[in-house]
């Protein structure tokens, strides 16, 4: 048999095992996380590890509770910062701008997602935090939830605008056009046909942009204060809550894994598990809206 | 020419709703032009006040001085750039065998079966996992099971891991680009399947798959979370890939949190670090208006 024909044959199972290679590592991951984590679930107790509220390892007390309400915090105001900007900015790139400004702006965007987050960490250690320290509260150390909220707010805002500017441009034709052969203004024919026909893109854009905010880590740890504590008002006016640190489940486990023996240890992947579960939950969601989008714009 | 009355009002009122809708249009436009410009701005911002504070830092000395060790944040980063660059190294060569391996028998081999489903699944699955679960892996797993300790190694292994999913989606793409006949006319020609692959899939798809392996690069360069929790962190040039160090991201991290280095030290390095992005971002785009053309 020619030797081309045994390099044929060998190769098949090279590739194979190359194929079979890349999947043991992909579920190996998923796997061991969650078995480090069993430990942790059944040891300490699923109540005590999501419901209550002391995150101390020295005194084998793991709830991560603080950490969740910090991630959903940060998330929830960088959502809020960003929608408007980035919904604007996308419905801006797709129906008004002109050409040369567009071939401006998109780059710009493209830019901004290039951005290595530990530079808007430290950007937003540099100008945020002393800015934020001015603000005349008790007990504002500049770090926090605002701080955090903001810089995550810009990290966001790529990928909130990139989504939604490509649900927009699915939109059919027909509609802009018969909208307007209505009489419709194009402002008119944005808001009341267009933004409303691309909203589950739209959806899921959003719901991207708070997988990538839950999943954010250096630069939280640079601004957020890393307290691991519920997040509360400073004083009795509520929006002092904004003041108050925090700390991030990518946080929890970046600052701790590195000194966390035995039950801390798992506690840690526990908050992994945690983490996992989210993400799959989000991947889904916009998985189904965007299938969903395609579905109605085809 | 004289109007009736009701007409004349009924134009009347319909040209000041117009008008009304004109100008909240008007309105509207601005907000728009002012969310775009909010957006370059930030960016703007961003990159102007690094470079300011930054470029009287940078100096031939801080790009050939290695970094002094400890709290000071004093000397330059030399040994950074090194270590990134053998980070990124070890990293593609662990990965992108794997992952481009993968892809080719999931296009040419498999077809749609269940491992090629069930590697899909897997891709889009890990595709959004935050960084820090595959530091997480990867400490547990190689620094401290596997003794692999703080080390170039456990880091690389880590960071494969966090691009494999990348490499494998682009190299799929890549090689599905390439047209069925080409295959064929090539096989028809009396070459195994193994000649045609090497001789003419793969350097079609080749553009596709070097847009994915300069993608992973950017990823490596940029990512902090993963290596903080197993690169260790020495400011020395790893000797060998049981050495620990730091790349240029994770040095920019210390100098930020941990040293007592000023924000002329910490910018400059930032300058250095949008610039190995940039650069990166500029080859990718070039690369994919290639493979477009073509």
């Amino acid at each position: 048999m020619p030797l081309r024909y045994t390099v044929d044959r060998a190769a098949r199972y090279v590739l194979f095992a190359a194929a079979f290679l890349a999947l043991l590592v992909l579920f190996l991951i998923a796997l061991f996380t969650a078995s480090e984590g069993w430990p942790a679930f059944t040891g300490i107790g699923l109540r005590h590890l999501l419901g209550t509220s002391m995150w101390r390892p020295q005194r084998e007390l793991f709830g991560i509770l603080p950490m969740i309400l910090g991630s959903l915090w940060v998330t929830a105001l960088a959502v809020v910062l960003a929608l408007p900007v980035g919904l604007g900015c996308a419905v801006y790139l797709v129906e008004v701008a002109p050409k040369v400004v567009a071939g401006i702006v998109k780059p710009s965007i493209e830019l901004l997602a290039g951005i290595p987050s530990v530079v808007y960490g430290l950007f937003g250690l540099l100008t945020l935090v002393p800015l934020v320290r001015r603000i005349p509260v008790a007990r504002n150390s500049g770090f926090g939830i605002l701080a955090a909220g903001i810089v995550l707010g810009v990290m966001i805002l790529p990928t909130l605008i990139s989504v939604s500017a490509d649900a927009l441009r699915a939109v059919p034709r027909s509609y802009k056009e018969g909208s307007l052969a209505l009489g419709m203004t194009h402002w008119q024919t944005i808001w009341g046909v267009l933004v409303p026909s691309a909203r589950s893109g739209i959806a899921a854009a959003v719901i991207l942009g708070v997988g990538r905010a839950i999943g954010e880590t250096m630069a939280m740890i640079l601004v957020i204060g890393n307290s691991p504590i519920i997040p509360a008002p400073l004083n009795s006016n509520p929006l002092t809550l904004l003041l108050s640190q925090a700390r991030t489940l990518t946080g929890n486990i970046a600052v701790e894994i590195s000194y966390a023996y035995g039950m801390q240890e798992h506690a840690l992947f526990a908050t992994g598990v945690v983490l996992f579960v989210d993400i799959l939950l989000i991947t889904s969601g916009a998985r189904v809206l965007l299938r969903g989008a395609a579905g109605s714009a085809g | 020419m004289e109007m009736t009355a009701p007409r004349a009002i009924a134009q009347e009122s319909g040209s000041r709703y117009l008008r009304y809708q004109k100008a909240v249009q008007r309105v509207g436009f601005a907000l728009l032009w002012g969310a775009a410009g909010i957006t370059v701005g930030i960016l703007a911002l961003v990159i102007g006040y690094i470079l300011v504070r930054g470029l009287s830092g940078l100096s031939w000395e801080f790009l050939t001085t290695p970094p002094a060790g400890g709290l000071s944040g004093e000397g330059g980063i030399s040994t950074t750039i090194l270590t990134t660059l053998y980070l990124v190294a070890l990293t593609v060569a662990i990965a992108a065998p794997l992952g481009i391996g993968a892809a080719v028998y999931m296009t040419e081999y498999a077809g749609d079966n269940l491992v090629t489903k069930t590697v899909r699944f897997g891709v889009e699955m890990l595709g959004g996992v935050p960084s820090i679960v595959f530091g997480l892996f990867g400490y547990a797993l190689f620094v401290s099971r596997l003794r692999f300790g703080y080390s170039l190694l456990s880091a690389a292994l880590a960071t494969a891991a966090l691009i494999l999913p990348v490499i494998i989606r682009t190299a799929e793409e890549g090689l599905r680009a390439v047209p069925r006949d080409l295959r064929e006319a090539s096989l028809a020609l009396g070459t195994t399947k193994w000649q045609t692959i090497t001789g003419v899939v793969l350097p079609g798809a080749l553009p596709g798959i070097l847009t994915g392996v300069i993608l992973s690069v950017g990823r490596i360069v940029s990512e902090t979370a993963v290596l903080y929790v197993t690169l260790g962190g020495s400011h020395l040039a790893p000797r060998s890939v049981m050495d620990g160090g730091r790349t240029l991201a994770l040095h920019l991290f210390y100098l930020a949190s941990e040293t007592n280095a000023g924000p002329e030290k910490q910018m400059a390095t930032g300058v250095v670090l949008i610039a190995m992005v940039l650069l990166i971002n500029l080859s990718t785009n070039w690369l994919m208006s290639r493979w477009k053309r073509a």
